[in-house]
Formats: C-alpha cells, sequence, structure tokens
C-alpha cells in the first residue's frame, strides 16, 4: 500500500498560535490521481497544500514523500511544485525564462531546457508565446505559463492552489478541460485546492472535503454527491434538503411526520437520523396522491427547471421540477426509495439543510430583522447555485 | 471643475519657476554681456573640463558606496518585523532632521588636522593624518549627507515584494543565492534607480561639502558655478552655460542608467 503512496500526511497538525488550523490530519494521496481538497475559505485545504510543498511546517505528524519523511526538507529541495492561486510569475523574465527558471537553477544544459520548455508551450498552447512580456499575457495565458512553469521540473506531484479562481467563468471551463488533459498526459499527481464544488466533482478522481481543519469525507465525486458523510457535505455539494428524521427499522424511516422507504439499513432502533432528499429527486404528484404535501412559497425559472421553495410542515425545502406550480398551491411530493438517503447525526445537525434562506449570513440577517421570510430567491454566496 | 483644473496651482508653480528659469539659463548662456548671441560661454565651459570629470568621478564614487552599504541595510531592513522597520528607516532619516549645513559642519571639526579624530588618535599613541581637504572628505561628506537617499527607496521595493513570487522561486528549487540574484536583486532594480538618481544627481551638483570638506584644491562644477554668481570673477553667462551643460551631462547618465531598468516602459518612472 505505502508503495502506491506518492504523499502521505500522518497525524498532522499545524497551529498559529492559538489557533488550529489542522488537527490531526491523516491523508494518503496516491500516485498519478486527481485528488482535490475541497472546502470554504478557512478550511484547512490550502494550509495541508502548504504542508506538502514545506512553506509551513507542521508542529506534530509526518510528511511522507516516496516513503520518506520530509518534514525538514526545505521547499526547495522537495520534488513537488505549486501553482499559485494568484500565479506568481516573475514579471522580470519573459514567458521563456519563467518556464526555464526552475532548469536554470538545477544547472541543466542549454540545448535542454530550450527543447523542453518548447515542449511545455505546445502542452499549454501558447506555442508563439515564448518571447513575449508576462505583463502583456491575459489571466488565462499567465495561468498555463504557470502551469507550464511548475511541470517543468518534472514534479512528483503538483500542487494547484486555486489556480482558476481569479478567471472568469468560461475561461475557467476551458481551463478545467486543459488541466484535466495535462494530468492524463503527464501522469502526474495532482493535488489541487478549490472552494468550488462543481470544479472539484468534474475534475477529481478523489475528492478530499474539508471543514473547520477536519476531513469531512473522502471519496471519488459520486460517493461524496449520492452518499454524504454528514449535513456539512451534502450541504456543501450541491443542493441539500436536510430533514431531522428517524431511523423506525432497517429500510425504514420517517420524517416530516411520514414514513418513508428506504435503502438504508444498520441503524438501531428509533436512532434520530439526518436525512438528505436532493431537489432534483422530489416528485411533485397531485395532492390525493401523496402523504406528504407542502405550500409553494416561490418560484423561479432556471432554465433547465424551476426551482421552488416549498414549506413543508414549516420546513422549507427547495424542490427542482420541469413543471411550474403557483406561488400559494398545495402540492404533493413523492420520494423514491433509493433517493432518501440517511445520514448518522453530527455537530452539522440542524444547522444547515433549510431553504428560508441561502446563506449562512443572509440567514441571521432576516432573524434580526425580525423573522421575515424571504419570497425572493437570492445567489448563495458559496456559488451554489451553478450546481 | 474638471479634475485637471486640481493641477493648474502646481502647473503655474512649474511654469513660473522651472520652466522660465530653464528658459533663461539657457537664454544667459548664449548670450555675450550686450545679450548677443554667442557659443563663447559654452566654448570656454570646455577649459573646466578637468572641474566637470571629477565632479562626475567623485560623485560616482560616492553613488557606489552608498549603493553597497545601502542596499545590505535596505534588505536586511525589509526582513525584518514591521514594526522594527519603521523604527529604523526613521533612524535612517533621524540625521536629515538636522541641517544640511551644520552636518557638514561638523564632519570638519571631526576630520580638520587639530579634530577631534587626530586628537584621539594622538591621545591612543598614533601619528596625526591628513583628512580634511582631501577628495576623501569630500567623498565621506557625500556619503554621509546622501546614504539614507539610495537606503529609502531600495526599501520600499524590497518590502514590497510579492512574497508569493519569492515562494514560487523556492518551490522551482532556487537556493538562497539563485533566490537572491535570479529573483530579488532584478526585482529591486527600480529601486536601486530611484536611489542612484537620488545621490548622484545632488553629489555631482553640490557645493557646500566640496567647499567645506575638500577646500580648494577640490573644487567641484557646484563651487565654479556658485563662483559665476557670488564671487570675483562674476558672469553669469558663463556659469549659466555651465549649468546647462552640467544639466545635460546628468540627463545622459540617468538615460544610461534608465537601460538597465528591465520594467516595461510604461511602468517605468522613480520609486520613492
Amino acid at each position: 500500500m505505502e508503495k502506491n503512496n506518492a504523499v502521505s500526511l500522518k497525524n498532522i497538525k499545524v497551529s498559529f498560535g492559538e489557533q488550529c488550523i489542522l488537527d490531526n490530519l491523516n491523508l494518503d494521496i496516491k500516485e498519478g490521481e486527481f485528488l482535490t481538497l475541497l472546502g470554504s475559505s478557512g478550511c484547512g485545504k490550502t494550509t495541508t497544500l502548504r504542508v506538502i510543498a514545506g512553506f509551513i511546517d507542521p508542529v506534530q505528524g509526518d510528511v511522507i514523500l516516496n516513503g520518506k519523511r520530509i518534514n525538514h526538507l526545505p521547499a526547495h529541495k522537495r520534488e513537488v511544485n505549486t501553482v499559485f492561486q494568484k500565479y506568481a510569475l516573475f514579471n522580470h523574465l519573459n514567458v521563456f525564462e519563467n518556464i526555464a527558471f526552475g532548469m536554470r537553477v538545477h544547472k541543466k544544459k542549454n540545448s535542454e531546457i530550450k527543447k523542453k520548455v518548447n515542449e511545455l508551450l505546445e502542452l499549454v498552447n501558447l506555442k508563439n508565446f515564448a518571447y513575449r512580456s508576462i505583463t502583456s499575457l491575459s489571466g488565462g495565458q499567465q495561468q498555463r505559463i504557470a502551469i507550464a512553469r511548475a511541470l517543468a521540473n518534472e514534479p512528483k506531484i503538483l500542487l494547484l492552489d486555486e489556480p482558476l479562481a481569479a478567471l472568469d467563468l468560461k475561461l475557467r471551463k476551458d481551463m478545467q478541460a486543459e488541466l484535466k488533459k495535462i494530468q492524463s498526459q503527464t501522469g502526474i499527481t495532482f493535488v489541487f485546492v478549490t472552494h468550488d464544488q462543481e470544479e472539484a466533482l468534474c475534475l477529481s478522481d478523489r475528492v478530499i472535503v474539508m471543514d473547520k481543519g477536519l476531513i469531512q469525507q473522502i471519496g471519488t465525486p459520486e460517493d461524496i454527491y449520492n452518499e454524504p458523510a454528514n449535513a456539512f457535505v451534502a450541504d456543501f455539494i450541491g443542493e441539500s434538503n436536510i430533514i431531522d428524521g428517524v431511523m423506525l427499522e432497517d429500510y425504514l424511516v420517517k420524517f416530516s411526520n411520514t414514513t418513508f422507504k428506504c435503502v438504508d439499513k444498520g441503524f438501531s432502533k428509533n436512532q434520530p437520523v439526518d436525512v438528505v432528499i436532493r431537489p432534483e429527486d422530489v416528485e411533485v404528484r397531485p395532492v390525493s396522491e401523496c402523504n406528504l404535501k407542502g405550500v409553494v412559497t416561490s418560484v423561479v425559472f432556471k432554465g433547465v427547471h424551476y426551482e421552488m421553495i416549498v414549506n413543508v410542515d414549516n420546513f422549507k425545502w427547495m424542490i427542482q421540477s420541469t413543471q411550474a406550480s403557483s406561488v400559494g398551491e398545495e402540492i404533493g411530493i413523492y420520494i423514491r426509495p433509493h433517493n432518501i438517503h440517511v445520514m448518522k447525526k453530527s455537530e452539522y445537525s440542524g444547522t444547515i439543510g433549510d431553504y428560508s434562506s441561502f446563506s449562512d449570513e443572509f440567514y441571521e440577517e432576516q432573524q434580526n430583522k425580525g423573522g421575515f421570510i424571504m419570497n425572493t430567491l437570492f445567489e448563495k454566496s458559496d456559488g451554489k447555485c451553478e450546481l | 471643475m474638471k479634475p485637471k483644473a486640481l493641477a493648474y496651482p502646481y502647473s503655474i508653480w512649474v511654469l513660473l519657476f522651472t520652466i522660465i528659469p530653464i528658459l533663461l539659463v539657457v537664454f544667459f548662456s548664449f548670450t555675450d554681456k550686450n545679450w548677443n548671441f554667442t557659443f563663447d560661454n559654452i566654448i570656454r565651459v570646455g577649459k573646466y573640463s578637468g572641474v566637470f570629470l571629477k565632479s562626475i568621478g567623485l560623485g560616482g564614487i560616492a553613488t557606489a558606496i552608498c549603493f553597497l552599504l545601502g542596499y545590505p541595510m535596505a534588505y536586511v531592513m525589509s526582513e525584518m518585523k514591521v514594526k522594527n522597520q519603521q523604527l529604523v528607516s526613521n533612524l535612517i532619516m533621524l540625521p536629515m532632521w538636522i541641517s544640511f549645513l551644520l552636518r557638514t559642519y561638523a564632519w570638519m571639526t571631526l576630520l580638520e588636522d587639530n579634530g577631534l579624530i587626530n586628537k584621539f588618535l594622538n591621545i591612543i599613541g598614533l601619528p596625526s593624518v591628513h583628512m580634511i581637504n582631501t577628495q576623501g572628505a569630500v567623498i565621506l561628506g557625500m556619503v554621509y549627507d546622501f546614504l539614507p537617499f539610495m537606503i529609502l527607496p531600495i526599501y520600499t521595493v524590497l518590502s514590497q515584494l510579492d512574497k508569493s513570487v519569492i515562494e514560487a522561486a523556492k518551490d522551482l528549487g532556487a537556493n538562497n543565492s539563485n533566490l537572491f540574484f535570479r529573483v530579488i536583486f532584478p526585482l529591486s532594480i527600480p529601486g536601486i534607480i530611484s536611489g542612484v538618481t537620488m545621490v548622484f544627481v545632488p553629489a555631482v551638483s553640490t557645493f557646500i561639502i566640496s567647499k567645506m570638506l575638500g577646500g580648494g584644491e577640490n573644487m567641484l562644477i557646484g563651487d565654479l558655478i556658485e563662483s559665476q554668481f557670488l564671487g570675483t570673477s562674476y558672469n553669469p553667462h558663463l556659469g549659466s552655460a555651465m549649468s546647462l551643460i552640467l544639466m545635460i551631462l546628468i540627463l545622459i547618465c540617468m538615460g544610461i542608467m534608465n537601460q538597465i531598468d528591465n520594467r516595461p516602459s510604461e511602468e517605468k518612472g522613480v520609486v520613492v
């Protein structure tokens, strides 16, 4: 097992003064995989990356690269390269010399450098840009140069710290495809940091969801989306209605005063649980056919579907449907057993998953105003509406 | 009011006290006592080429010494804690709060044949050293007076370097010497150019320092020009011609310096 790990982090702890940034983090990164660290700002994802790069010395734990402990190896001696968030290119050097930098400090031959730089320029589709100045390039071009520069030393692992965050949406999509292509062509292990869950899902072999310095879940994008480990993951990845429930027995769960068949088992009798229902998994049916009913409080046209907020038993659900209902209408709610995901209770239970508002910030503001409940939809502050 | 109008007071200032005087200098340079057009003044300046060379030479040496002393200091400062950086930069500026004349005068009393330094040498049993009225004393005075102008712009540039660029260099394998010579030094060139400009220009044209510390043998252009306006050899036409040529020489030196500036032309300019 150990042999297949490009990097292992064991019991890593990082703290700045009193503040604990990473708490006993354990992580194995496999050779050649595209691994994403996903979380909101301050969750410890960038710190994890910097521990691997050698810019942060953990107070406790081991950083193991290819079976060797490298805690005290300075950054410039690690076979790891980083693509920085704001590119951090050398403005005093042209494109060619930026890419050549790593090879120059490693005293490679000129002919070798020239060959490699041209290869890399081709890889990032900037063949004729070798002698341009950095400041003459667009953001997307600078980012590609930053990637080429980091690849020039043929690192074992490429660390990418939110490399696409500064780019506009369309360019970001193109760059995602580009990154995926580069990764499959070079076979280098990519460790990618992002706060954009969509980006994480579409790029990665495995996703690590982090919050408060802890790993919340490790899994394939499908696992993370379909089988979230707790309310935080369910809420962070895509849209989720997270409802208080009770597991009556195996394959039978009760929530919103209604009993549903489900496919989950292994809970003790009458164990309180969190139930996750994805908005796209709810079927709107005539009231007479359903045990669970709700009143539509808002409808917004989203292109592919209508997004409705429905008051079910004083809990606001988000439902996505291709058929619009009208505000104030009572609708029946039907959910297929395999679309009900049951999770153990966690510290996040009850704090997230209701659609009275989209962001915590907005929710608190509304509470302060005296419980006014919004009828209009707002984009979630973390960009969740994109999925 | 258009935003442009805010610049009018300064524009008028510049017109009255910079542009018109420069035109007057040019006018005086090309006229004789009877206001007839002549090249005589310019040609006569050639006789003093030795003084010009000496001024540029001493100014150049002083600038080089300021750079060698100032750059490491600026670098160390930029690496300090922010609180200490402010303290040290205040200390560096401290001498500038004291009159320039007084500072230079103080050096006289230190360097004189019967000055404090020689008295001290005698006490510990060493022979006196002749220091005052030498080129060395003039260079010392220039370095002492202008060193802060070298340190501060270099420090400003170094302290504003993007930390992630430095991390990127380390990340790519640069050890400390690579990091310095391939990244930090080239990125600090704009500060060096500012520093060199701010030391070299006043050093070349100084007259107080050379007069007080250099004595009669170490006359510089500044002294020469002064004597054309205030001295016995009163000749504002020749003095203007000297000023004009000094100005042109300094412009040429700055032009050469700017060739070293590696920034794209739209970003060039003096950093303070």
